[in-house]
Order: C-alpha cells, then sequence, then structure tokens
C-alpha cells in the first residue's frame, strides 16, 4: 500500500509536470508560429544582448527595414488593399464565375490577436454577396488537426481556400497537396513553397523589433538601461523582432541589462520589472517583443513609486489607454489585424481573374504620440487592437466587444 | 525538526539578499511577503486536503476561472466589485464541495475528481472566453492583490485562520482521518464530512488567491497555469506528507514562502522560466522519495488502517 502511494504520487508529480510544460503559445500576441520547438538558448543578463539568434537572416532583415519607408500602393484609407514593391501575378487560369464558396484553415483563435483578426474576416465576408458559403475550420493550434482540416476542406468543393498555417514546415506539405486542387492564399505566418497564388502578411518581425528599438536609442540618452522582455525563445516571428531589436542596441550607446523571458504572463512580468528596478535602481528603457504583458511593465513602475520610463508597446487598447492616461513617452509597433480582411478581397480578385501581388506586402504603421488619438477608442474593450480596420464593417463595435 | 523548512528558507533569503540587498529593508522583504501570498493562500488550503489522504489538482484552473469570471462580470464597473467578490467566493466553496461530494460519496479518488474538475473548469474558460477574456477589473479589485498592505494584512488573516482551524477539533480530526481512515471512523470522527471541509477550504483558498493574483497583475488566461503543481510542491517542501496524517500549515505555508524563494533566485541570476517546473518535479519526487523510505522506519505510524488488516 505504502508503495503504491508513492507511485501514485509520482504519477502526480509527471502529470502535473506534464501538463505545466505543455504551456500553449497562446500569449504570444501576433502570429505566434510556433515553427521551431523551444530553444534551449537563453540570454544571459549580465553579457548585454548576447548572441545572435540563429533565426536572423540579414538578406530578410535589410529588405524589412527598407519596406518600412516605402509608399504602398492602393486606396489610402484601406490599408488592407495595399501593397508594397507589389509584383503581380496571373490568375486568369482561376477565373470562374457565379457563387463562390470560399473555405478557410485557421491555425486558431486562441489568443486576443487572433480573435480580433477572426472577427475581421467574418465581417468582411459578410461584406460580399457572391460569398454564398464560407467554410472555416478551426484548428486549435495543432499541426495535425490542421492538416487533416486542409485534406478535408479540399474535398468540399471550396473555389477558393485560405489557410493560415499553424506551423511553417509542418503544414508545407499539406498545402501543397491543396495546391493541385484550389487556388490557395496563405496569411500570416508563412509556408516552406511558392504553390499558394499569394502570400499576403504585413512587413514583418524585423521591421517590428527595430521600430520600437529605433525609438529608445532616440528617447534614452546614452549609457541608460534597457530591460528587453521577450515572450519565449524559439518561435521565429518572435525570434525576428528580438533579433533586429539586438543590432540596433549594438550600435547604440544603451545598456542593455536585461533580456528576460515572460511567458507573456502579467504577473510574471511584474515580477521581473520590480526586480530589475529594484536591482539596478533605476530602468530607462523597457522594450518588448508584444504588447500584451505592456500594462503589466508599466504597473511594476507605478507601484514602486518610481516615474515610467520610454516603452515599447503593441497596439492592444488596454496600452494605449494607460498611454492616454498617464502621458507616458511610448511607441507602438504594430502587426495589424488588418491582414484578416485581405485574403478575402484576394480570393476574390483571383476567383474574377485579376491580377494579385505574389507576395502581398501590407504596410506596417507604428502608433507614435502624434498619432496616438487616432487610435484610442475608449469604448473598446481592453485586449482589443487597434489596426483592426474593422470600424467600419457591419457589426462593429459590438461584435468586437466594444460598447455604443 | 518539523520546521526545518524555515532555515532553508532563511538561507534562500541570504543568498537573494547576497544579489539584491534591496530585500533586507521592509519594503523589498513586503514586496517579496506580497509576491508569495497568493501562493501562501493556496498552500494552506492545499494542506488541508493533503493532510486528510487527497489531493486538489483544480486549484490552478479555478484561479484561472476566478480571474476571468471577475473581469467579465465587472466589465470595469466599479460597483458590481462587492457582489462579484461573493460570488468569487461562492464559486470557490462551490466547486470545493463538489470535489469533496464526488471524491468521498461517490468514491471516486480525488486524483481523478480534481483532475477532472481542472480539465472541465479549463475547457469551460476556454469555451466561455475563446481563449481571449474580455471584460476589465475595478480599481477596487485590484486594490487586494496590488496593494502590498491590503495583500500582506489578507495573507495574516488566512494564515491565522488556518493555524486557528488546525488547532481546533477539526484540525485534529483532519489530521487522525488523514493518518488513519478506519481508525478515525471507529473512534467517531465523520470522515466524509472531514473531507468534503477539507476540499472547500481548498477552493475557498483558490477563490482568495485568484482575487489577489488578478488583483495583482490583471487579466489573463494564463493566470492559474501550474499553481496546483506549484501549491502541492510547497505543501511537500513544507514537509507535509502525501497520503495525510502528518504535517503542519504553518510548515506548509513556510514551504510556499522558500518555494517562491527559490523562484526570485533562479530569476536573479537570470536562469530560465522553464526550470522552475523542473525544480518542482525534482523536489515532489525527492521528498516523497525520501518519505517512503526513511521516516516508516523512524516512526512506524500504520497508514490507512492497512497495518491493522495485515
Amino acid at each position: 500500500m505504502r508503495r503504491s502511494t508513492s507511485l501514485a504520487v509520482v504519477a502526480v508529480a509527471l502529470l502535473a509536470a506534464g501538463c505545466a510544460s505543455d504551456k500553449p503559445t497562446a500569449t504570444v500576441t501576433a502570429s505566434q508560429g510556433a515553427t521551431a520547438p523551444q530553444a534551449s538558448a537563453t540570454e544571459s543578463p549580465a553579457a548585454g544582448t548576447g548572441e545572435q539568434s540563429k533565426f536572423f537572416v540579414q538578406a530578410d532583415y535589410d529588405a524589412q527595414l527598407a519596406m518600412r519607408t516605402k509608399q504602398a500602393q492602393g486606396p489610402a484609407d484601406k490599408p488592407w488593399e495595399q501593397a508594397i514593391d507589389p509584383q503581380m501575378t496571373d490568375t486568369a487560369g482561376y477565373k470562374k464565375s457565379g457563387d463562390v464558396h470560399l473555405c478557410f484553415s485557421n491555425a486558431a483563435v486562441n489568443n486576443p490577436w487572433r480573435q480580433v483578426g477572426w472577427k475581421n474576416m467574418q465581417a468582411e465576408v459578410s461584406l460580399h454577396k457572391e460569398i454564398t458559403k464560407f467554410t472555416a475550420l478551426d484548428a486549435e493550434g495543432k499541426d495535425d488537426k490542421q492538416i487533416s482540416d486542409i485534406a478535408e476542406l479540399t474535398g468540399k468543393g471550396c473555389d477558393a481556400l485560405i489557410v493560415s498555417p499553424n506551423t511553417t514546415a509542418t503544414l508545407t506539405p499539406a498545402v501543397e497537396a491543396a495546391c493541385q486542387k484550389v487556388p490557395v492564399i496563405v496569411f500570416d505566418r508563412g509556408v516552406e513553397t511558392d504553390c499558394p497564388v499569394t502570400f499576403i502578411n504585413p512587413i514583418g518581425g524585423y521591421a517590428f523589433g527595430a521600430d520600437g528599438a529605433e525609438f529608445l536609442v532616440e528617447k534614452v540618452p546614452a549609457g541608460g538601461k534597457i530591460l528587453a522582455l521577450r515572450i519565449l525563445p524559439g518561435v521565429d516571428v518572435l525570434e525576428t523582432r528580438w533579433s533586429a531589436a539586438k543590432v540596433t542596441f549594438d550600435k547604440s550607446q544603451l545598456e542593455v541589462v536585461g533580456v528576460e523571458f515572460t511567458d507573456g504572463d502579467a504577473a510574471k512580468t511584474k515580477n521581473i520589472v520590480s526586480d530589475y528596478v529594484q536591482r539596478h535602481g533605476k530602468i530607462d528603457g523597457v522594450w518588448m517583443d508584444a504588447g500584451a504583458t505592456a500594462v503589466a511593465a508599466i504597473e511594476a513602475f507605478e507601484d514602486a513609486g518610481l516615474p515610467v520610463p520610454p516603452i515599447v508597446g503593441e497596439d492592444q487598447q488596454d496600452f494605449l489607454q494607460k498611454w492616454k492616461d498617464n502621458n507616458l513617452t511610448a511607441v507602438a509597433p504594430t502587426y495589424p489585424t488588418y491582414q484578416w480582411r485581405t485574403p478575402v478581397i484576394a480570393a476574390l480578385k483571383i476567383l474574377k481573374g485579376e491580377e494579385v501581388p505574389k507576395t502581398w506586402k501590407l504596410p506596417q504603421p507604428k502608433i507614435t504620440a502624434e498619432n496616438l488619438d487616432q487610435y484610442l477608442k475608449p469604448n473598446m474593450p481592453p485586449l482589443h487592437y487597434a489596426l483592426c480596420g474593422c470600424e467600419t464593417l457591419p457589426g462593429f463595435p459590438a461584435n468586437w466587444g466594444g460598447k455604443g | 525538526m518539523k520546521y526545518a523548512i524555515f532555515v532553508v528558507l532563511v538561507l534562500l533569503l541570504a543568498a537573494i539578499a547576497l544579489a539584491n540587498p534591496f530585500i533586507l529593508e521592509p519594503a523589498g522583504f513586503l514586496a517579496f511577503v506580497k509576491r508569495a501570498a497568493p501562493l501562501v493562500i493556496l498552500a494552506a488550503g492545499q494542506y488541508f486536503v493533503i493532510v486528510s489522504g487527497e489531493f486538489d489538482l483544480s486549484v490552478g484552473s479555478l484561479v484561472t476561472v476566478e480571474v476571468v469570471v471577475a473581469a467579465r462580470l465587472i466589465d470595469g464597473n466599479e460597483a458590481a466589485t462587492w457582489p462579484v467578490l461573493a460570488l468569487l467566493l461562492a464559486l470557490g466553496l462551490l466547486v470545493g464541495l463538489v470535489n469533496g461530494v464526488v471524491t468521498t460519496l461517490l468514491r471516486v479518488p480525488s486524483f481523478i475528481t480534481t483532475l477532472g474538475m481542472m480539465l472541465i473548469l479549463s475547457g469551460a474558460v476556454f469555451l466561455w472566453t475563446g481563449g481571449a477574456p474580455r471584460g476589465a477589473l475595478s480599481q477596487t479589485f485590484r486594490i487586494f492583490g496590488r496593494d502590498t498592505l491590503y495583500a500582506v494584512a489578507i495573507m495574516v488573516v488566512v494564515g491565522v485562520a488556518a493555524v486557528l482551524l488546525t488547532r481546533a477539533t477539526y484540525g485534529r480530526t483532519l489530521i487522525a482521518t488523514g493518518d488513519n481512515e478506519r481508525a478515525a471512523a471507529l473512534s467517531g470522527v465523520r470522515v466524509t464530512r472531514t473531507r468534503i471541509l477539507a476540499f472547500v477550504i481548498s477552493g475557498l483558498a483558490a477563490a482568495v488567491a485568484g482575487i489577489m493574483l488578478g488583483g495583482f497583475a490583471g487579466v489573463s488566461a494564463q493566470v492559474g497555469q501550474g499553481l496546483e503543481f506549484s501549491a502541492i510542491t510547497a505543501v511537500v517542501l513544507g514537509g507535509v506528507a502525501l497520503g495525510g496524517g502528518r504535517g503542519s500549515v504553518v510548515a506548509a505555508m513556510g514551504g510556499a514562502f522558500t518555494l517562491e524563494a527559490m523562484f526570485t533566485l533562479l530569476n536573479l541570476y537570470g536562469i530560465s522560466g522553464a526550470l522552475e517546473y523542473t525544480l518542482q518535479g525534482v523536489i515532489i519526487i525527492a521528498a516523497v522519495a525520501a518519505g517512503a523510505v526513511q521516516l516508516p522506519r523512524l516512526t512506524p505510524t500504520p497508514r490507512k488502517g492497512d497495518a491493522h488488516a495485515s
């Protein structure tokens, strides 16, 4: 009996450990493609910015940073229809008339960013009368489910298939198989094949990371102490954000006193920031790879009775509100959720035989003190993303959880 | 020996102080206590369940439920704070009651009951929120976890209440139940009622911890993740025997402080957060292994009535 009790207890321990390590990447704000498993690499806080990420690709970095200043083509008031440096591709072969059955394989709706985006897409679909049927399957963040979802959708008579891949490498064969049967539109995270008719996403992680870091270099005096907060290591879209920030910080006079992982957890973020404030007496700037826990970081300074230093957040409502209310020195790079509208528009263009950009790069604005008021919408819920491009869509604001 | 954990705690605090002397100042120490408070409260609740010979694996997801429900119902409205607080405490009591009744009256092992409850609650939260919590907490709600004095005061009140409860008749019947269920029943202890009450206390503790964690850092659907494991580790660290019948609630709370000190130390030395789980896993296995190998020889206490049967 005694033996079996201890065995049971060990089982509890193992089981609980299993649950705990199954931590979803759900809180990764933007497109948390779990392309690579958690890497073992840890940044040593004492060593400044540490080693460069193995995800860093110089050519992509250069391309993205250049794209930030390029004028996007398309209607000025509809950034989701704009494209940067479009290389058009012919789609005459996909032309069809009549009703459209549009299909969508979604990686997940398990975080606020994807929730806002998913609502954008549904509202966009409702704008187009020619879409008589819209079939969407949610892969719930699981690669295997998404592979079978895609196979299922290709057998359902879809006229076009939109895919938001859960991970890059694993979903590639499934997307390739689908390309044989229907025109495929991929957005957010990519796949390692050019068989989709178009791949849609904003400029990307390097631009996001650099926007924040450059702001701190500008606002924090030389020698200032920077704390960099990351969600978790090993995820491509987050690694690119940090690696671009690292390049910027390495060239600057700022001292990065710590690079810490928060798991996207508000309490942990608050604890980490408090610890750093205690240890260093003062932190002069906070860089973050995603804004979900920015308010927790701000509160850590408030609770310590210190002024909030220049900080990098994202376009989430709670952060923008705090920024406005406390008149912070802040910037919000974005990974706009309006990109969820574009695939629907692209699908209809393709089915009309109109050409579309092969790589559809959407503009990726940043929110600054100058345009903050334009993006701050006090009637929207705290976790809403301001760059939804959804203000004129049917059902706004109620369907997005807003009031009024 | 019973309070050996406090020696470990003092050593850890000294190690923290080497890297961060601020913890020696009153404000720094209170900040540490405030950070540990939710886990201390959870460990106190978990103590009652473990010492009665059971487990409560549902507390982590119960904490998440409490925070997500609070945000949705309060939705930034100060006036809603107090009614919602009452509702949250009632919810904690209810979940504990269900755990207790299913475990005792339906004779489902508590491991399964509370594991099932954990899955039910996390699934329900996901369904209700779709993965992203809605609404906002009010300033009044947040003060309990955010304001250091409130947080420390709540922890002290809960701690004192837990100690008084273990010193009362209930505490003795609880230990008797965990130590030897049959003997306890034969000597007139209402074993079923005692165990149900232990689960109810644990549920209530989870509700209080949830209110404090929500207050500390705001709304998050991940807030309770892994807390059941931390609470069990803390209790085991405090020398409470898994399987029941031995241990003190003060040591269990000391275990929670110790665990929090370890986390702080790991953080201070820049060691990845993933190691926290590894550390907890090692502690729990080592503690149980040590208990199984050594303690029986030192104290040949018959447990759960088996010794009489053999």
